[in-house]
């Protein structure tokens, strides 16, 4: 059973999101790291890049796969966690320590899943 | 008729017995009966001694010239004789893509050497395994140059002739629209040009050098002008002349690639030939195609992989930033078993022989008035003026098993290398005299 | 083993080229290069040995068995060789004369005429350099023929579920999107899906027939004519050529162009990665579209020409003739009835090896296969835990090429088993005897197989490590 913290919401898409004074932190959940396998690239945005809720902004890299990561919400890369760049095993190791950017400036923020959603979703998933 | 199908007749019906059919044409029973044919139009099948007779006569009406002083993307040097006999090696000939590691590394190894050579070569930091030539490779050093923000090239008309049409088909393909800029004085690009052409729209410059007149380009004031302008430079180069001439990195080339035909692979009519491509370790993870690395087994044992394999079409799909999958893996050892045999004195003395041949033959040509078009320094190719009907000469001296200079536009693109010595070129001249020149 | 750097030792390298015979001018200023190169110094014995090691430790056809799906590793015939060593092909300068060259262009008239017969078109190009090369080329195609008719708004290629990754990534090198329809529950393209997808924005459709499950598509003169009808058209991804030859033709199923792999329907050798060759042909419609130059014969003999729309070209040159040549000795041997049995016995011998095997192991398609078919191991795997990737590394024990694993996509525990015809029966028992093998021990001592290869010069890899921290070459150091 992967672990999904209750203070955090989450996407179908298996990213996580946390708030605070209207900048969000994104990162890939628990579930998501264990599926991907040992992460050995991630292909980070810039910062002053804008996102757009559901779309791809970044992508990961196991040996034998590729997975996009998709933004929960619509504003502009104000901050991007560049110790991935060397180390994304940080995601492994860590996944909700280890997030991969922040958003600011939101304009839109797609409906978000508690960690009892979230977790349905992963079951339905297994 | 030939075959190589191991079964006797008993045996195949044992097989179809097994699998539970009456005969062969039972097994294409899922084929609909308009998609069927009966026969091939084709020849009846023959002996291996038919076949290759017939082969043999096809060769046999090819004119093999004694002398060659033709380049224009394809050089005749000398083979050393332990190339072929390594290449020909059933288990390098045969093999797969190594794509089971435990049982290749005889070839994943070769890979690595020959990224390293490579590496040692241009001066860059890396290299793939390899792509399709020259030509392909220039179009895919120029489009991996391209991200978000530029999404156009500038290529020096001085590129080979076939490099710039691939360039144009691949990336009118993609829509990445491509600038030409015409040769400036003396058959070489302008750095001027180069830098007028550029905007912020622009991810890339192709500068070939030496050029398809044989001019040695001017390529760090391009270099200088593309970085001004926050563009890559892609600069191809002749592998030989890395002997002699500074090196794609000390030029300040972002991306290298070259045709790698002239280390030890037969002129062979245009190919198999081989793509070699080099980047700056800030682009490593754009170089399409294979790469192999260095890793360990759970023992520590060393070990070599197909690795940074994310990159690639078979798992990235529609989203790979090229479509290539293999590689010119066989071309790539023959390569590197030619360096190796050469070392750097051997490599060396290849490029000094070419370069001094080139300039003994373009003094003779001149005696003869074949006056050299450029006044800018070249390696082993040049272009003179043609006293006379080129294609008469051309006819006169392929009597003689000579293959003359390329006529073109500007005139005849000629070439020397190691194997157009003084006596063979002393030859040439005496047989112009002989042919006479209108 | 050593690398090549490691065996160097200066002053053993032998005199290959003679001195200067005249004089040499000094190098333009600031021409010359800085920094020598690194590069070995062997003795030609230290050479020799090197690579003969380096042989050991590769496995080639002639080493043992290579059912290598959608590969098809068959045996790479002598005479091929020999041909393309000739010096009429392997010593002649691309750019001579084509009064000098009717030999070589007579080979590229003469392959071209049979691809076209063997496929069923009208017209080909040699010039792609590969497979992947060449479903570019054969996109070019569709692309130029529907932006010539102003039909700007075909932007979309339709690609199966199973296909190959290079279909997909082909497409978008094209200038198009990439559509994928699902397959049936047999294994091919699901109809429905498929009218679905097709419209106005419809460029083609990508398809390998048989399919990369090995299945032929009994509904492919259906799916040919929904595509057309949509105002699409239809590429053949030849691939799995090898199952169909002179028994149907891509072109009579309805498709519009097509490309070959030489180095694996017509025997010429795949050098470990390379070079191949991947020649497209195509309708005649399609023909004015090919890249320059072709062969035609003109009035002086064979003549080199560019059609009158061409796409330009796609590389250097005419392509890999001499892998060309290899080609083209096969195919005279074969001739007309040689070549429909070579994929005749490769299907029996793939049909052999299912039935066989599907007593044990789990085929999930098909009971009738054409030249390849697809064992799924997801079974044993939540039986004993053993993966596809034990099993193939397991077979690496027995001096067996596994089969492609994890391919295709649709399939998760997939190994992907293509014997090709030039593999006897005994060489197909001893292999279904070592999956036997495999399979027992799979239930008696599971975990041992996740340490396969037991008997290899090395084990698995750290590909994890090597793709975290790349080393991608040799470093020398302070040798310098």
């Amino acid at each position: 059973m992967s672990n999904i913290p209750e203070n955090l919401r989450y996407t179908s898409s298996h990213e996580w999101v946390s708030e605070e004074d209207g900048v969000y932190t994104v990162g890939l959940t628990d579930f998501a790291q264990d599926s991907l396998g040992d992460l050995v690239f991630i292909n980070l945005p810039q910062e002053g890049d804008e996102v757009v809720a559901g779309e791809a902004f970044c992508d990961v890299e196991s040996v034998k796969a590729v997975s996009d990561v998709f933004s929960p919400v619509s504003g502009t890369v104000v901050e991007v966690n560049e110790e991935l760049a060397d180390a994304p095993e940080l995601i492994n190791d860590d996944p909700y320590g280890a997030w991969i950017v922040r958003v600011g400036e939101v304009a839109e923020v797609e409906d978000l899943l508690d960690a009892e959603g979230y977790a349905a979703v992963c079951e339905s998933e297994a | 008729m030939g075959s190589y199908i191991p079964a006797s007749a008993q045996e195949t019906s044992e097989l179809l017995d097994a699998v539970g059919i009456a005969s062969l044409d039972d097994l294409y029973r899922q084929v609909p009966p308009e998609a069927r044919i009966d026969k091939l139009d084709l020849p009846s099948g023959m002996s291996e001694l038919e076949a290759l007779a017939h082969l043999e006569d096809l060769a046999d009406k090819d004119v093999r010239f004694r002398d060659v002083y033709r380049g224009a993307g394809a050089y005749r040097h000398y083979i050393p004789a332990i190339v072929k006999t390594v290449t020909s090696k059933e288990e390098f000939l045969t093999a797969y893509t190594p794509y089971q590691a435990e049982i290749s590394q005889g070839v994943l190894q070769s890979i690595f050497e020959y990224q390293t050579q490579m590496c040692e070569l241009t001066g860059m930091d890396v290299s793939n395994a390899s792509v399709y030539d020259g030509a392909t490779a220039a179009a895919e050093g120029l489009l991996m140059c391209l991200d978000r923000k530029r999404g156009t090239v500038v290529v020096s008309a001085t590129a080979h002739p076939h490099v710039i049409e691939t360039v144009r088909t691949y990336c009118a393909s993609r829509n990445v629209p491509v600038t030409v800029v015409p040769a400036g004085d003396g058959l070489a690009t302008d750095p001027a040009a180069i830098a007028a052409a550029l905007d912020a729209t622009v991810a890339a410059v192709y500068v070939q050098s030496p050029n398809r007149y044989g001019v040695i380009e001017d390529v760090a004031a391009i270099a200088d002008a593309a970085h001004a302008a926050g563009a890559k430079l892609v600069q191809g180069f002749n592998p030989i002349s890395l002997g002699i001439l500074k090196t794609p990195r000390e030029y300040g080339a972002d991306v290298a690639v070259g045709e790698g035909q002239p280390l030890g692979l037969p002129l062979g009519f245009g190919g198999p030939y081989l793509g070699i491509m080099c980047a700056t370790k800030d682009l490593m993870r754009k170089l399409p195609g294979r790469i192999v690395g260095e890793t360990a087994d759970a023992q520590g044992r060393r070990a070599y992989v197909l690795t940074l394999q994310a990159r690639e079409q078979h798992i990235r799909r529609e989203k790979a930033s090229s479509n290539i999958c293999s590689n010119e893996a066989l071309c790539a050892m023959t390569a590197s078993v030619y360096l190796a045999a050469m070392g750097d004195a051997g490599l060396r003395r290849a490029a000094e022989l070419s370069y001094a041949h080139a300039h003994y033959l373009a003094d003779r040509l001149g005696e003869l008035g074949f006056a050299l078009v450029s006044p800018k320094p070249f390696f082993h190719e040049f272009v003179t003026t043609v006293p006379g009907d080129a294609a008469a000469i051309e006819q006169a001296l392929a009597g003689k098993g000579i293959l003359c200079g390329l006529p073109i536009d500007e005139g005849m693109l000629w070439c020397a290398t190691e194997l157009n010595s003084k006596a063979r070129i002393d030859a040439l001249i005496d047989a112009l005299k002989e042919v006479g020149l209108s | 083993m050593k690398l090549l750097f490691e065996r160097s030792t200066p002053g053993h390298a032998h005199t290959i080229l003679p001195e200067l015979d005249v004089d040499m001018p000094a190098l333009p200023e600031g021409a010359a290069r800085g920094q020598r190169p690194h590069l070995p110094e062997l003795a030609e014995i230290e050479l020799g040995r090197h690579y003969t090691e380096l042989a050991k430790q590769t496995h080639g056809v002639n080493d043992g068995f290579y059912p290598l799906g959608s590969c098809t590793m068959k045996y790479n015939p002598r005479v091929n060789e020999q041909a393309a060593a000739l010096a009429g092909f392997a010593d002649i300068h691309p750019l001579q004369p084509a009064c000098t060259v009717q030999g070589a262009l007579g080979v590229m008239a003469e392959t071209a005429d049979a691809l076209a017969e063997i496929c069923g078109m009208d017209a080909v190009t040699l010039q792609p350099a590969a497979g992947a090369h060449g479903e570019y080329t054969g996109l070019l195609l569709i692309r130029a023929y529907h932006l010539e008719r102003g039909d700007t708004a075909r932007t979309k290629i339709i690609v199966p579920d199973s296909a190959h990754g290079t279909n997909p990534a082909s497409a978008v090198m094209a200038g198009f999107t990439v559509v994928s329809v699902p397959s049936n529950a047999q294994g091919g393209v699901d109809l429905d899906a498929l009218r679905a997808a097709v419209g106005p924005d419809t460029a083609g459709l990508m398809l390998t027939n048989p399919n990369t499950l090995g299945l032929f598509d009994p509904n492919i003169l259906e799916i040919c004519r929904i595509v057309h009808e949509a105002g699409g058209l239809c590429y053949y991804d030849g691939a799995n050529l090898n199952a169909v030859m002179g028994h149907a033709r891509p072109g009579d199923m309805g498709f519009d162009c097509v490309h070959v792999n030489l180095h694996k329907t017509f025997s010429t050798p795949h050098g470990g990665g390379g070079p191949g060759s991947g020649p497209v042909g195509c309708k005649a419609f399609l023909s004015r579209y090919l890249p320059g130059p072709i062969v035609r014969k003109g009035e002086q003999g064979y003549e080199l020409f560019k059609p009158e729309k061409s796409v330009g070209r796609v590389r250097s040159f005419h392509g890999n003739f001499l892998v060309v040549v290899r080609a083209l000795t096969y195919i005279t041997m074969l001739g007309a009835e040689g070549l429909p049995e070579a994929s005749a016995h490769a299907v029996l011998n793939a049909n052999y090896l299912m039935k066989r095997l599907e007593g044990s192991w789990f085929v999930p398609y098909g009971e009738l296969c054409m030249h390849e078919f697809v064992i799924d191991v997801a079974p044993l795997k939540a039986e004993t835990g053993v993966s596809a990737m034990d099993v193939a590394k397991r077979m690496l024990d027995f001096g067996i090429h596994p089969p492609t694993m994890y391919f295709p996509l649709i399939v998760h525990e997939a190994l992907m088993v293509e014997p090709t015809e030039t593999e006897s029966k005994a060489e197909l028992d001893a292999f279904i005897e070592i999956m036997d093998r495999i399979w027992q021990e799979a239930h008696e001592d599971g975990a041992r197989l996740h340490e396969a290869p037991l008997a290899c010069a090395i084990g698995r890899p750290d590909e994890v490590g090597a793709a975290r921290n790349p080393h991608l070459r040799y470093e020398f150091g302070d040798l310098s």
